[in-house]
């Protein structure tokens, strides 16, 4: 796929770091709470580029990225909790403790291969919210209660709501996270894991380490993930292990796949169009009563789950990839 | 040594179910080399269907066949409607489609019959069923509807010739074509059975975990672990795995408990057996993939 046009992503960054500067002119468009969904927004794109980079760019499939999701936020939420780290300072530890888990999960899930990855990485994230619960680790998890903590405080006395200095941080973590995924797969290293998926073989003949190759993306997607998890933790200012179930990894899911799977600016699409649906799903509801008269409570996950199918026939590059092709067709029709 | 007994029969009624659903799995495994992330959810909502049908005012038997039946339908449609397009797709679009059955499913069924937790009714009557003490009436009932169903599934595939035409198109399409099977419609008739089977789990179960669209997490997991216990691609021993693994999962737990009371450390318990069945699938997926009676799969480069 082409890389996305450089000049177009500074000119959208630009605005992404002015947007909330116009609150004084229009307090009602862009309002604390506004800022706020857009902050999730972000946190999602982060997990969906987390699982791209393993999914998309190394063909490894994950249905279980709730799983280091909820061990990067219980990894923030603990250290605060416990140690009273302060909240930017979780970050890299929950980097790193995902990381591990996430290497020590692709040594086994080497051995497999396509659907029975995809198995392994199901049963995964069914049995998290179970894990939670155990009751040795109940001291720190705070059991089924989970643990509430403080929304992050805006630092240095700047001029800034609670909301706005939340947005610039998720913004800020995503840019550096964007950036170094990028640089990652221009290189060597990137040009190897895509050569491991595309073909296994001639890459391993090619001299190129597979299994190291292998297990370290699954760690680096994990440790994306994770770090979204714990910026999720620090965002809502609460943890609870109900809240990481298959459905949290089916979401990523319909990331990766609307976005477009091996496309890093679809992977930022798919976590905005996520949040946006799940977050309009009761005015979805509403319409599908009031307006087409059905008796129906139609929810997200359905919208989900039929968009999921459908995008398979048509769209099997996601909407990135749907509209990079759009546009091909369109200039070759032209001349 | 009375509990004892009774941990290894429920531990059966359980391994029944999870039987039930693994044989589905694999059925579908063997046929297309998919794995049916879905086939919780679609039991589950066969069984909603059931409990739809009894508040309407049918009995019990009537309304699971009529479930059973429409379970089967259902199963060939979604074959012929939205698999079969995709059958030389990437794993991952598969995966992907399985994963968007799994997502209507639940949320629709959540939509017309809500999140609530519903009872539902046990067909085995209390007084005469059951061994006092060792097996309960509906753990009994659910073990032989389980055998019922399973023989009768035996039976039609080693001695009707539709069977054989059905084994012939998941082993060698091919070959199976050029005799003139049909195998298009063997599959969606193979899947249309699965669904079946995993509805008559769902129903057999629905009293024992209540009525919830997530009822079926937990026991799909279950299922899993027993379909590769036994071997992905062994029907037989998918059921053989699905008891093991149902008399393991409570040995683990008693064992837990006695555990506990011996020596007041708690290890493992009720709580931890969606973790004991990743286990079971991780650890069986990387020591011996083919599991119990699998055979193992050599791949020419």
């Amino acid at each position: 796929m082409p890389a996305f046009p450089k000049k177009l992503l500074w000119v959208l960054l630009a605005l992404a770091f002015l947007v909330p500067l116009l609150h004084p002119l229009f307090p009602d468009v862009v309002s604390g709470y506004r800022l706020f969904l857009v902050s999730t927004m972000i946190i999602a794109a982060i997990a969906v580029l987390g699982l791209n980079l393993l999914t998309g760019f190394n063909g490894q499939i994950s249905l279980g990225h709730g799983a280091f999701y909820a061990v990067g936020a219980y990894t923030a939420a603990v250290l605060m909790d416990h140690l009273n780290m302060p909240y930017w300072a979780t970050l890299p530890c929950a980097a790193v403790v995902c990381f591990i888990v996430g290497y020590l999960f692709g040594l086994p899930a080497l051995r497999l291969e396509g659907h029975y990855l995809a198995l392994a990485t199901f049963a995964l994230a069914l049995a998290v919210p179970q894990i939670l619960k155990y009751r040795w680790l109940e001291g720190l998890t705070g059991g089924v209660q989970g643990i509430v903590l403080n929304k992050p405080e805006v630092p240095f006395g700047l001029p800034l709501s609670e909301d706005q200095w939340l947005y610039y941080y998720c913004l800020i973590v995503m840019v550096v996270l964007y950036w170094a995924a990028a640089n990652m797969l221009d290189s060597r290293s990137g040009r190897a894991m895509m050569a491991i998926r595309d073909q296994y073989m001639a890459a391993d003949t090619m001299g190129i380490d597979t299994a190291l190759y292998k297990t370290v993306t699954f760690g680096i997607s994990a440790a994306y993930t994770g770090i979204a998890g714990a910026l999720s933790a620090s965002a809502i200012a609460f943890v609870a292990p109900d809240s990481f179930t298959i459905f949290l990894s089916i979401k990523f899911l319909i990331g990766l796949v609307v976005g477009g799977v091996g496309s890093l600016a679809g992977s930022v699409v798919g976590g905005i169009f996520y949040v946006l649906v799940d977050n309009s799903a009761q005015a979805l509801s509403l319409f599908v009563k009031n307006d087409l008269g059905l008796q129906f409570d139609l929810s997200a996950y359905t919208v989900f789950g039929i968009l999921l199918i459908v995008l398979m026939y048509l769209m099997p590059m996601g909407i990135v990839g749907g509209v990079y092709l759009l546009m091909r067709r369109l200039r070759a029709l032209r001349g | 040594m009375e509990q004892f007994l009774q941990q290894i029969a429920s531990g059966l009624a359980n391994g029944a179910i999870y039987a039930c659903v693994a044989l589905a799995l694999v059925m579908i495994y063997v046929s297309t080399d998919h794995i049916n992330f879905a086939q919780g959810e679609m039991a589950m909502f066969s069984t909603y269907i059931s409990w739809q049908l009894m508040t309407w005012g049918l009995s019990f038997w009537v309304a699971f066949i009529l479930a059973v039946v429409f379970s089967f339908v259902l199963g060939v449609i979604i074959e012929r409607a939205i698999l079969r397009p995709l059958h030389n797709a990437p794993v991952l679009s598969i995966v992907v489609v399985f994963i968007g059955l799994l997502a209507i499913c639940n949320s629709v069924a959540g939509a017309i019959w809500s999140y609530l937790i519903k009872e539902f009714p046990s067909p085995f009557p209390k007084s005469s069923f059951g061994i006092a003490g060792v097996i309960g009436p509906h753990q009994l009932g659910v073990v032989m509807v389980t055998l019922i169903v399973l023989g009768l599934l035996f039976i039609f595939f080693r001695y009707t010739p539709l069977g054989l035409a059905m084994r012939a198109a998941a082993q060698n399409p091919q070959m199976a074509r050029l005799v003139g099977v049909r195998v298009d419609w063997m599959l969606a008739l193979g899947w249309g059975l699965a669904a079946a089977v995993g509805a008559v789990a769902g129903i057999m179960v629905a009293h024992i975990v209540y009525l919830d669209p997530n009822m079926m997490g937990g026991i799909l997991l279950y299922a899993f672990a027993s379909a590769l216990v036994g071997g992905i691609g062994n029907p037989g021993g998918a059921v053989v795995g699905g008891f093991i693994v149902g008399v393991l999962e409570n040995m683990v737990a008693y064992a837990g408990n006695q555990i506990e009371k011996a020596t007041g450390i708690y290890i493992i318990g009720n709580g931890e057996k969606l973790t004991v069945a990743l286990i079971i699938v991780i650890t069986v997926l990387t020591v011996k993939p083919a599991g119990l009676f699998g055979r193992v799969v050599v791949k020419r480069v």
